[in-house]
């Protein structure tokens, strides 16, 4: 399923004094099978596209099309795209409200109108899909750790199988072992055949991960491609304020100190780069 | 959604009556609210509502920003004309269809209840668009000081008010975000019953509530590693000073009441 983005723009608080123009003039395409990452500094606009991506904001003018169907015209059924087009929120473990977490889970098929056997079903496979111990089940979300939340959260939004998934900042304020245990569920989704959109400042998941990347710069798009295309353009990414991955640095800190080697994203890449240019130097 | 709320939202633009010292507002207020009281008959509606448009201009507020504040009570300020309009005693009838009848009392009456609703909402709009609420709160607390002396919790109370001031906003945006979180899941709160809609705030009001005694906790934790210890002692950032702005402010409240006493 493709979204497509048509000269979008947002203001915030019109005519007000406290009006901000949040987007401007947005048009690209996330194309089906996509793992398509959104960076961009703070206040870029970012978690306003993601909410725009199932109609949770209205554009203030262009249009958002998912599958040729403008999702904000009078017709549409919201409903049945929310359902279509999942969003986790930034620190989404502070929607969780149910008594135990299977209740939570449920929230959302429930919504869709499932019951018995096929709602059970829903919770036990969204569960399994981000690995936690099977007793958490049972437990209340508020005795959980932040990051054991996160993911029941994610899993909330995971159980009403959307063909789309939006995260905005899944990973932020995670330890480094809760951050890999969530990139990895995320890249099993992706493989699992979820077009994946993830808002994230980790330029190293983004690197590894990503098949194609936006930039977002003060509302308007900056930047799209692939992430090599995209993280070889360092300079202008820092003029933004954004970091490249710590691949991308090495090899321009080798390259500065006189080592002779292209831009790797990967630590393979990296490796087999090193290696080959001590070839090089032993031969000459 | 929950963001267009203004009553109470402040202003920031520069102006004769933001300038002004907050304890001189608040008692122009009241000063104004005695001054609606006082000019009873409908003539002296005229110079209350100049002084109103007056106030704005001042403020360098557009008017329909004060008319706003209004739109909530709209239910209310219709239920006062209806209930005045019909049900008072008179003489002089102007209408009557079986056995409810309009008399010119009643319709004078009327207006006159209404139209001071709209004064009273008006006035205190000017002050809260007008202040922010942490200088308001700082007037309140000044002004109420005497009564510090008797024991009367005047800065306990002032700082409870600026707090609770300061997180409506932050409470509000938290509850946007929520909701449209629980949204995204396919929560519905826009349609049924009376008791379905109900249901339907549990997803909102329980991670609400969660976050705001965590952030209550978290605010008094830090607020104890700062020291705070209550109002004893304790020296202010802003010192509140009246200038002749202030004096000028006055005399046109007074010049106000001398005109609605004399009208009547
Ligand atoms: N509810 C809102 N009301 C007014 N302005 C907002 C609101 N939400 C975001 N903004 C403004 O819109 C801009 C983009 O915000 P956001 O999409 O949250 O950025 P990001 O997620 O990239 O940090 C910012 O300048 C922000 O201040
Ligand atoms: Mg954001």
């Amino acid at each position: 399923m493709a979204i497509t983005i048509e000269h979008l723009y947002h203001v915030y608080q019109q005519g007000s004094p406290f009006q901000s123009d949040a987007l401007e003039d947005i048009d690209f395409t996330i194309e089906n099978g996509d793992l398509l990452a959104l960076i961009g500094h703070t206040g870029s606009g970012k978690s306003t596209l993601a909410q725009h991506l199932n109609g949770l904001l209205k554009p203030t003018s262009g249009r958002v099309l998912v599958d040729g169907q403008n999702i904000n015209a009078k017709e549409a059924d919201r409903k049945a795209l929310r359902q279509r087009v999942g969003l986790l929120f930034q620190y989404a473990e502070y929607q969780l409200f149910e008594e135990t977490v299977y209740k939570d889970i449920a929230f959302g098929p429930k919504n869709q109108g499932l019951t018995g056997k096929e709602l059970d079903h829903r919770v036990r496979r969204a569960f399994a899909r981000v690995h936690l111990p099977q007793e958490v089940l049972e437990k209340s979300p508020f005795e959980l750790s932040g990051g054991q939340m996160r993911r029941v959260a994610l899993a909330g939004v995971v159980a009403m199988e959307p063909e789309v998934l939006v995260l905005d900042e899944p990973i932020a304020g995670l330890d480094p072992k809760g951050r890999d245990e969530l990139m990895e569920v995320i890249s099993d989704l992706h493989r699992g055949g979820v077009t994946i959109v993830l808002i994230s400042h980790n330029m190293d998941d983004v690197a590894r991960i990503a098949t194609r990347v936006a930039v977002l710069d003060k509302g308007r798009l900056a930047m799209l491609g692939t992430p090599r295309e995209i993280f070889s353009r360092g300079d202008e990414l820092e003029a933004m304020g954004l970091d490249v991955p710590q691949t991308v640095q090495l090899c321009r800190k080798l390259r500065a100190g006189g080592v002779d080697m292209p831009d790797c994203l990967t630590n393979e890449e990296v490796c087999a780069a090193i290696l080959a240019a001590r070839g090089r130097t032993a031969h000459a | 959604m929950l963001k267009d709320i203004t009553l109470g939202q402040y202003y920031p633009v520069k102006s004769f009556v933001h300038d002004l010292d907050p304890r001189v507002k608040i008692i122009l207020t009241i000063a104004f609210i005695v001054a609606v009281f006082l000019g009873s008959s409908l003539w002296a509606m005229i110079p209350i509502t100049a002084f109103i448009l007056l106030s704005a201009k001042a403020a360098n507020l557009p008017v329909k920003l004060l008319l706003k504040g209004i739109k909530p009570l709209r239910i209310i300020l219709i239920f006062t004309f209806l209930l005045n309009l019909f049900f008072s005693a008179g003489e002089t009838v102007l209408l009557q269809v079986w056995k409810i009848r309009v008399t010119q009392e009643g319709l004078m009456l009327a207006i006159r209840f209404s139209m001071r609703l709209v004064f009273l909402v008006t006035g205190a709009s000017l002050l809260t668009l007008t202040t922010q609420p942490v200088v308001l709160t700082d007037g309140l607390e000044r002004l109420m000081s005497p009564l510090a002396r008797i024991g009367f919790p005047a800065h306990e109370l002032a700082m409870m008010m600026s707090i609770a001031l300061r997180f409506i906003p932050t409470l509000l945006e938290e509850a946007d975000k929520i909701m449209k979180a629980q949204m995204a899941r396919g929560a519905d709160f826009e349609s049924g019953n009376l008791l379905q809609r109900a249901r339907a705030m549990v997803p909102l009001l329980v991670p609400l509530f969660v976050s705001a005694f965590r952030r209550a906790g978290d605010l008094a934790m830090a607020m104890e590693a700062r020291c705070y210890h209550g109002g004893e002692g304790r020296t202010r950032l802003r010192v509140l000073k009246i200038t002749h702005k202030d004096y000028v402010a006055c005399a046109a409240v007074a010049a106000l009441i001398v005109i609605c006493v004399i009208i009547g």
